[in-house]
């Protein structure tokens, strides 16, 4: 599904990332881990065509089409979806406007009927479920004085309506209780499907205790240093990410 | 050549005063001698006054406007379809062509006893005490060279007024119509509302005219709402996009009532709206919002004060402007807390987005604070669309240009919301839709 090689990429003629590969495929749900700093956010920047980075080398394609070809929109009709390290606030506009706007958007690109305001009331009713909300939330101006984790969920909402064949959580359990951690586990687990695949963009191993990956990689100055099973994650909580360095460095 | 824009108008007075004038009242001859002769000493404003620097008036100033035609062709009907809202049998319509009451254009068979809507010139022939009482009481005819020529020229505009304890479901409309000329024209309508102790109701003005017509409109109107009573405001800018439009709006409260006013402005070359509400009572609350959106080379000022007189009120004012291609806005958002206004409690909020290079809004804040124990917040934001803003809507499968147009409505919306009225809000909402799909 996702196929990304030797990928670099710089933002202001700094190169963060030095050469990623990595392969999803459909069904799979991937982990990537690494400390501070060592491209995590990056990567899932440069796969949603965020327009601050230049990939110099490589390339990124989903499905066999050249991702890094597309806009952003175009990446997110295909069925790319990023929920964001840091979601922004666009005021006066409600979630439920919003939400409609998104998904009417893909369902055309798609190529199917567009939602009417009381279909898609029905729909967002199933959805809010998966994130334990109250219609009040629908309401509001999108993440205008939504707490942090509240301004999360609402990603895994969105996440949850537009129904992405790939998605990539950008560190969505950082700075979120452990009830919230959970919540998100959950909903990512709810959308798991053999045509579906996530990738989870994370500091912390916290939220893998409620979700199974299928392969860990550690992420650590630009690369893929190591991948494996569930059990890395675990290596990486005891020993933290020092040993890598020095591993590393070993060559 | 202020001066001799000044004399065209002192001479436009003489001969007012001369002809239909001269069968007013006394008192009504001393405020409009009292009025040309403040305009006569000031002139018109010039940028080095403090409170007109971002507004020059030099374009009004220098066109020869005369009067406008005592018939104006109103042309057809359908077009006042789109100024008024609601069933024409039961709606509260007083239609004012070229600053002059209109019976054939009103709608004024449904007003419940003792309610009184109509035209300024008929009040005064027959309530004219009650006129006297209240008219020019609180528009600051000293502050402003606008106001005091509006005064010079009062003859006719509209007349509310509401007695105590009347619940007034119908909102009144007030319509101000310019229709087309040979020659640029001039209207000074000046509009009176009154509501008695403990009633509630809500007013809509609209100022229309002609696309493609050069005149200029020089309002005044005035608001007294009574102890306890409820006024839900609006006032609808549509002036066609090469008028001139002078406005001053002052709401006077007592204690415990509550006033709000939701301002829109899409249209005319230069417009300046003088917002003034004076919180005179315990108890009071006074909203001012305001939305401006403009394109082209448009210019907008809201020159806004309140003025906390008396302790426990609580005012909120949100102005949003919206700005492409050349076009300007400015905002000054002045609160004075008089001497023993304790417990104020005023927030203020200005955002502006400038959709092009060349817009610009200039935002002045002016706090006055003579009390201790108050609360007053102000913040103002300007500047173009956030990059993260469009990024993050992009990333939802919005094109670019959705995504701008999204943000835009948003700035809209914010003020859209306060509109209690939903026929009034649709209408707003279609007009707002529509400038944003023309670019702005």
């Amino acid at each position: 599904m996702l196929q990304i090689t030797n990928l670099h990429a710089s933002v202001e003629g700094t190169e963060i990332l030095r050469g990623v590969d990595l392969s999803v495929n459909a069904g799979e749900v991937h982990a990537i881990m690494g400390p501070n700093g060592s491209g995590k956010s990056t990567l899932a920047l440069v796969i949603a065509g965020h327009p601050s980075f230049t990939v110099t080398q490589g390339s990124v394609t989903f499905e066999g089409v050249d991702l890094l070809e597309l806009l952003p929109e175009e990446r997110a009709r295909m069925g790319v979806f990023m929920a964001f390290q840091y979601p922004v606030e666009i005021r006066g506009i409600t979630n439920a406007y919003f939400l409609r706007a998104a998904v009417n958007t893909l369902r055309k690109a798609r190529g199917l009927e567009e939602y009417d305001t009381i279909d898609f009331l029905d729909v967002l009713e199933e959805k809010l479920k998966v994130i334990g909300w109250s219609e009040s939330f629908l309401s509001r101006p999108v993440n205008e004085g939504f707490s942090g984790g509240e301004k999360k969920r609402n990603e895994i909402l969105q996440m949850a309506v537009l129904e992405p064949k790939l998605a990539v959580l950008d560190e969505t359990d950082s700075g979120l209780d452990i009830d919230a951690v959970r919540l998100v586990a959950e909903a990512v687990n709810s959308l798991r499907s053999p045509e579906r695949a996530t990738v989870i963009v994370t500091h912390y191993q916290r939220i893998l205790n409620y979700l199974t990956p299928d392969y860990v990689h550690v992420l650590y100055d630009g690369r893929i240093v190591k991948s494996g099973g569930k059990e890395l994650a675990l290596e990486l909580e005891e020993k933290g990410y020092d040993w890598l360095r020095e591993e590393v460095v070993a060559g | 050549m202020t001066t001799k824009a000044v004399d065209r108008y002192v001479a436009a007075y003489q001969r007012f005063a001369a002809n239909g004038a001269s069968g007013a009242p006394t008192w009504l001859q001393e405020l409009r001698a009292a009025g040309i002769a403040r305009f006569r000493e000031v002139g018109f404003p010039t940028v080095k006054d403090e409170r007109w620097r971002f507004t020059n008036v030099d374009r009004i100033a220098q066109t020869e406007f005369g009067a406008p035609p005592a018939d104006g062709e109103t042309g057809d009907v359908p077009l006042f379809e789109d100024l008024v809202f609601g069933d024409p049998k039961t709606r509260i319509v007083a239609t004012f062509v070229n600053g002059r009451f209109a019976a054939d254009l009103s709608s004024l068979s449904g007003l419940p006893e003792g309610v009184l809507v109509g035209g300024l010139a008929g009040a005064l022939a027959e309530h004219g005490d009650l006129v006297r009482s209240y008219l020019s009481r609180h528009a600051d005819t000293a502050g402003n060279p606008f106001t005091a020529l509006n005064a010079a020229f009062i003859q006719d505009g509209a007349f509310v007024y509401v007695p105590t304890d009347v619940d007034l479901a119908q909102p009144v409309q007030l319509v101000f119509v310019t229709t087309a000329a040979d020659a640029p024209s001039v209207s000074h309508p000046r509009n009176l509302v009154i509501v008695g102790r403990g009633s509630r109701m809500s007013l809509v003005e609209t100022y229309f005219g002609i696309a493609g017509s050069i005149y200029w409109t020089n309002a005044v109107t005035e608001v007294v709402v009574g102890e306890n009573a409820v006024v839900d405001a609006y006032r609808v800018q549509r002036e066609s996009e090469l008028a001139f439009h002078t406005a001053t709006s002052v709401s006077y409260q007592e204690r415990n009532s509550v006033f709000s006013v939701n301002v829109f402005a899409f249209g005319s070359a230069l417009s300046r709206h003088d917002l003034t509400a004076v919180l005179d009572g315990e108890g009071a609350e006074a909203t001012l919002n305001g939305l401006t959106l403009l394109a082209g080379r448009q210019h907008v000022d809201h020159h806004t004060t309140i003025d906390h007189a008396k302790p426990h009120c609580n005012s909120w004012e949100m102005f949003n402007g919206i700005f492409d291609e050349r076009a300007r806005g400015v905002f000054t958002g002045r609160i004075i807390v008089r001497p023993g206004a304790q417990k104020t409690d005023s927030k203020q909020t200005n955002n502006n987005l400038l959709l092009s290079k060349d817009a610009r809004a200039d935002s002045q804040p002016q706090l006055e604070i003579y009390a201790d124990d108050v609360r007053c917040t102000h913040g103002a934001t300007l500047g173009p669309i956030d990059p993260k803003q469009m990024f993050y809507i992009r990333s939802r499968g919005l094109t670019e240009q959705q995504a701008r147009s999204l943000l835009t409505y948003g700035f809209g919306v914010e003020i859209l919301n306060a509109v209690a009225i939903d026929e009034l809000r649709d209408r707003l909402d279609g007009i707002i839709h529509g400038r944003l799909e023309n670019g702005a």
